[in-house]
Parts: C-alpha cells; sequence; structure tokens
C-alpha cells in the first residue's frame, strides 16, 4: 500500500540552530533519504520552503481569494513530504519513526485512498 | 535481462514470500534480537532476492539465502547509521562477530524459531487484544489493515497495539525464547486461547452483518496445523480437532438465503467429511493421551455430533457425560448453560428448562442472549408459549449478531399466536 509521510516542523529562525548542528541534521536527513531509496519504500519526496512562502487559494460565492501564508495557522508547518511502498500501517510506522524529523516534529501518516489493489509480494501477498 | 527468464525469477520470490516470510523473519528475529530490525531486514532480503534471482537463479535454499541476506544488510545498514548514532557501531559489530551462527543453524533450530515468535507474541505480559494482533501480523503475515478489517475496528487502532506490543516485548525484555517444562502449561494455554480467539472470531462474528468470516477461521486453522507439528501436545491436538470439527459444518451452518440453520436442522451431508475425518482422529489422539484439558473435552463434544448420521441419533448421554467433565474441569455458566440444554435432549425440556431457571437465577448469565434464546426454545417445546415470546424478545434486546437477530424474530414470529 501507499502511504504519505507528512513531515511537520515547528517554523525555525534560522539561527535556532548553530549552524554545525543544521548542516549534521541535513546530512541525517540525506542520509536516510538515501537509504530508504536504496530500500525500495520512496515513489517521491520532496522538502518544502518554509510556510511564510506560502500562498493560500479559495473560491468563494465564485470569486477568487488569496492570503499570504499557509491554510492553517499552526505552530507545526508542513515542510516535505515522503511518499511510499509499504507492506502495511506499521511498516509505515517504522519507515516514519526512523525519519530524524521525527525527532524535533512529527510525521503524519496518511494511506493513499487506493482505488484498486495492485498486487506485489510487498503487500502481503 | 531477458524478460522471458525474469519473469519466472519474480515468481519464485512471490511464492518464497508467501510460504517463508515469516519463517525468515522468526529467524532473523532471534539473530538480530529486534522485531523492527528483523522486519527490516526482512524487507532488504527480499528487496535483494527480487535484484539478483532473476540475474542469478533462484538459489538451492532460498530461505537459508534471505536470512543470511538479511543479517547482513541489517549490520550494513546499522553501519551507516553508526555515523550518526555510536551507540550502533558496537551492535553492529557483536552481530557482525555472531556471524558464524546464523549459517550454521541447523533445521532444528529454524523450526523452534517460529515456536520462539508464537510463544513471545502470545507472551501474558502482553493485553490479550495485542496478543492476537501481533500473532496475525507476524507470525500469519497479515497487514494492519486485513486485521483491522477482520475484527471491524481501524487501522490505527490495530497499528497502536503492534506498535505499544513490541515497545513491551523490547521495554519489559521479555525473552525469545520456548518456555521450559514446567512453564509450558501456562504459557501454552495463552497461546491457545490466541488462537482460539481467531478461530471464534471467524467462526461466529461477534457483531456485524456476516455470521462467518472463513478467513480467520482458516488463518487459525492454519495456525493450529503450524503449532500441531512444532510441539503436538494432547491440547494443541485437541483445539485443532475442535477447530477442524466446528469448521466442517460451515457449509450447512447457513441457509442459501444467509440465515442461520442449527445443529439439529442442518443438511448433514453438507458437513466437510475430510475435515471431520481429520478432526476425530485428532480428538481420539488427545484423549487417549489422559492429560487433555477443555479443548480436547469441547472437541470429544464435536465429535459425538459429528459421528451422529441424524440429528435424533446424536448420543446424548455422552454428551452429557463430556459437560458434566468439563465444568469440572473448567468450571463456567456458558459450560453449564450447554449441559442444560444437552440434559434437555436426554430427559426432557423440563430437566433442563429447571437447570437454566437456576442458571438465570443465579444473575451470571442474565445478559447473554443464548441463555434466554435455549430458555425460549425449552418453552416453546413444552407449550409455554408466553413465557416463550418472553425469553425470545430479551434475547432479541442482547444479540449483537445480525444474522441471530434475523434467526430469532423467526422464531418469534413462529410461536402459535
Amino acid at each position: 500500500m501507499r502511504y504519505v509521510c507528512l513531515i511537520y516542523h515547528e517554523t525555525m529562525r534560522p539561527d535556532a540552530m548553530p549552524g554545525g548542528e543544521r548542516e549534521a541534521a541535513a546530512a541525517q536527513t540525506l542520509n536516510y533519504g538515501e537509504e530508504l531509496k536504496r530500500q525500495g519504500y520512496v515513489i517521491a519526496a520532496e522538502a518544502l520552503q518554509s510556510a511564510q512562502t506560502a500562498m493560500t487559494v479559495r473560491v468563494k460565492n465564485g470569486r477568487v481569494s488569496t492570503t499570504e501564508g499557509p491554510a492553517a495557522e499552526t505552530k507545526e508547518q508542513l515542510n516535505g513530504f515522503i511518499l511510499i511502498d509499504a507492506r502495511d500501517l506499521n511498516e509505515a510506522i517504522q519507515v516514519a519513526s526512523k525519519m530524524p524529523e521525527a525527532k524535533v516534529g512529527s510525521i503524519e501518516v496518511r494511506p493513499i485512498r487506493e482505488s484498486h489493489r495492485t498486487d506485489r509480494w510487498m503487500r502481503g501477498g | 535481462m531477458s524478460g522471458d527468464t525474469a519473469e519466472p525469477a519474480r515468481q519464485a520470490v512471490d511464492a518464497v514470500y508467501r510460504s517463508e516470510s515469516r519463517r525468515v523473519l522468526a529467524t532473523l528475529i532471534r539473530l538480530l534480537g529486534d522485531f523492527d530490525l528483523a522486519e527490516e531486514a526482512l524487507h532488504d532480503a527480499f528487496t535483494a532476492a527480487m535484484e539478483q534471482w532473476p540475474r542469478d537463479g533462484v538459489p538451492g535454499n532460498p530461505r537459508a539465502w534471505l536470512v543470511s541476506a538479511g543479517r547482513f544488510k541489517a549490520i550494513d545498514a546499522l553501519r551507516r547509521r553508526a555515523r550518526f548514532d555510536t551507540s550502533l557501531a558496537r551492535l553492529a559489530e557483536d552481530l557482525n562477530t555472531g556471524a558464524g551462527d546464523a549459517a550454521g543453524s541447523n533445521g532444528e533450530d529454524l523450526e523452534d524459531d517460529q515456536l520462539r515468535l508464537i510463544f513471545t507474541c502470545c507472551h501474558p505480559a502482553l493485553p490479550p487484544e495485542a496478543q492476537v494482533a501481533l500473532t496475525l501480523r507476524e507470525v500469519c503475515g497479515l497487514t494492519t489493515e486485513e486485521i483491522a478489517r477482520a475484527f471491524l475496528t481501524t487501522a490505527p487502532t490495530v497499528a497502536q497495539r503492534i506498535v505499544r506490543a513490541k515497545r513491551k516485548i523490547r521495554d519489559a525484555r521479555i525473552p525469545y525464547r520456548i518456555p521450559s517444562r514446567e512453564d509450558l502449561p501456562g504459557r501454552l494455554d495463552s497461546v491457545l486461547r490466541v488462537v482460539y480467539l481467531v478461530f471464534t472470531e471467524g467462526y461466529a462474528a461477534s457483531s456485524g452483518p456476516s455470521l462467518t468470516r472463513a478467513d480467520l477461521s482458516g488463518e487459525a486453522i492454519r495456525l493450529g496445523r503450524l503449532l500441531m507439528a512444532l510441539l503436538p501436545e494432547p491440547e494443541v491436538a485437541g483445539l485443532l480437532a475442535l477447530m477442524l470439527l466446528h469448521e466442517s459444518r460451515r457449509a450447512a451452518r447457513t441457509s442459501p438465503a444467509g440465515e442461520l440453520v442449527l445443529l439439529d436442522d442442518q443438511e448433514r451431508s453438507l458437513w466437510n467429511r475430510a475435515q471431520i475425518t481429520e478432526g476425530l482422529a485428532l480428538a481420539d489422539r488427545a484423549l487417549s493421551s489422559r492429560r487433555f484439558g477443555p479443548y480436547t473435552l469441547q472437541a470429544a463434544i464435536a465429535a459425538v455430533h459429528a459421528e451422529a448420521p441424524r440429528a435424533a441419533a446424536t448420543n446424548w448421554d455422552r454428551i452429557v457425560g463430556f459437560y458434566e467433565v468439563l465444568a469440572r474441569v473448567d468450571p463456567s455458566p456458558v459450560v453449564e448453560l450447554n449441559l442444560a440444554v444437552a440434559v434437555a435432549m436426554r430427559d426432557g425440556p423440563a430437566a433442563g428448562l429447571s437447570l437454566i431457571d437456576a442458571l438465570l437465577a443465579r444473575g451470571d448469565l442474565s445478559n447473554y442472549h443464548l441463555a434466554h434464546a435455549a430458555r425460549a426454545d425449552l418453552c416453546r417445546r413444552m407449550g409455554k408459549t408466553a413465557e416463550a415470546r418472553a425469553a425470545y424478545e430479551r434475547a432479541l434486546v442482547l444479540t449483537r449478531q445480525e444474522t441471530e437477530r434475523r434467526f430469532l424474530q423467526k422464531r418469534l414470529a413462529d410461536l402459535p399466536k
């Protein structure tokens, strides 16, 4: 089954973390991303620019309205996503639990709404 | 690579995954000492197989290949991660020094791994529903989503149980081993309870639209057979016999319209003869051991039914006898209720009714729909229509199962006005 891991963490000022740590964290993220690819889990993965760069679009009574910033003003903001192929929810949780971002933020694991079940050995035969 | 050699290899990987992945996992958990690490290693081993088998051919001993590939992949992954977490470096090297053991494991050890896995998943320190979920996922290979569907619950609920159970196993350092001789009876009870729970959930779904969920019963029987092969104790044989004998009636248990058909009214030619033959032999074997328990006794009762060519030819005296022993070995109000029904069949409805009334008066079963349904049935047979009606109505209020509800409504409607 496919799951999307939505990576959230608190908006951070660039100076909140010393340069060395920031680089180490980035290297760790990259490292785990490579590992997940090697393991054949990753379908797609992207990091997002900060929530301040977002625009939110709504159509009310036929009129387009745009607001600056993310759709929901929450403490934690969406920072990236990884779309993975895992055997089941517990395997997806296991993959998510090793993402370095899980230590500083939170990862929401959501199954993709599948219209049909494809069968591959990874999906439990 | 050419397509005509790749495809058979891919199918071979599929087939090996279905037949061997649980055994490989069981061995990897022992070698790596951790569920999550082992599951990851299993995944990596199969990913490697998908890559290499189409190119190099399927190895002579796929299971050994997968175990060794999984182990090396795990060491590899730990070493890479050790760059960020130095504590993992030690673990990786420790695993690496133990290298020879893995390849050197003999067949017996590998079979024992499955038993270790079963005992760990059914460890009494884990909550019962976690034991069930963990067993179905790790031993049977069901997915979290499949388990959730089977138990009419949500995937996150099941996932949470599994995550917590694994954490408990790690934190409480629950050992990955087969219990010692003296601990075996208690620990085996826990395993058998899990298997039987899976079976009954599949056989008579406790709620929901359909009376039986064949997948779960089938899984339980598969588990029973696996246990029988690994640990042929009398109660294991008894439980497997019980499940097979009940399962043999599946086709006769519901009408073509999906309505419940009681044992007495079932078309016995629909009973599955192969399952009955196997069940009877297992029940005999368990009974003759003289070390049997409640599962064997229930199997013995099911065997008496299975041996009767017609409902009227049932040896109720034998059934009453087995229930009397069962009520001593494993006393419960439900066993007493069944005893009362058997007595009614042997000695007439009045004898059964006085037993059921005594039981209901004690209050243990006052909210159990089958107690009221049984009482209603006996009253009906004695011509006590008003009492029968009241008891059917009480049973209807208490049942949560749709097919049973329709059955009770029909009985109620059939009462003389």
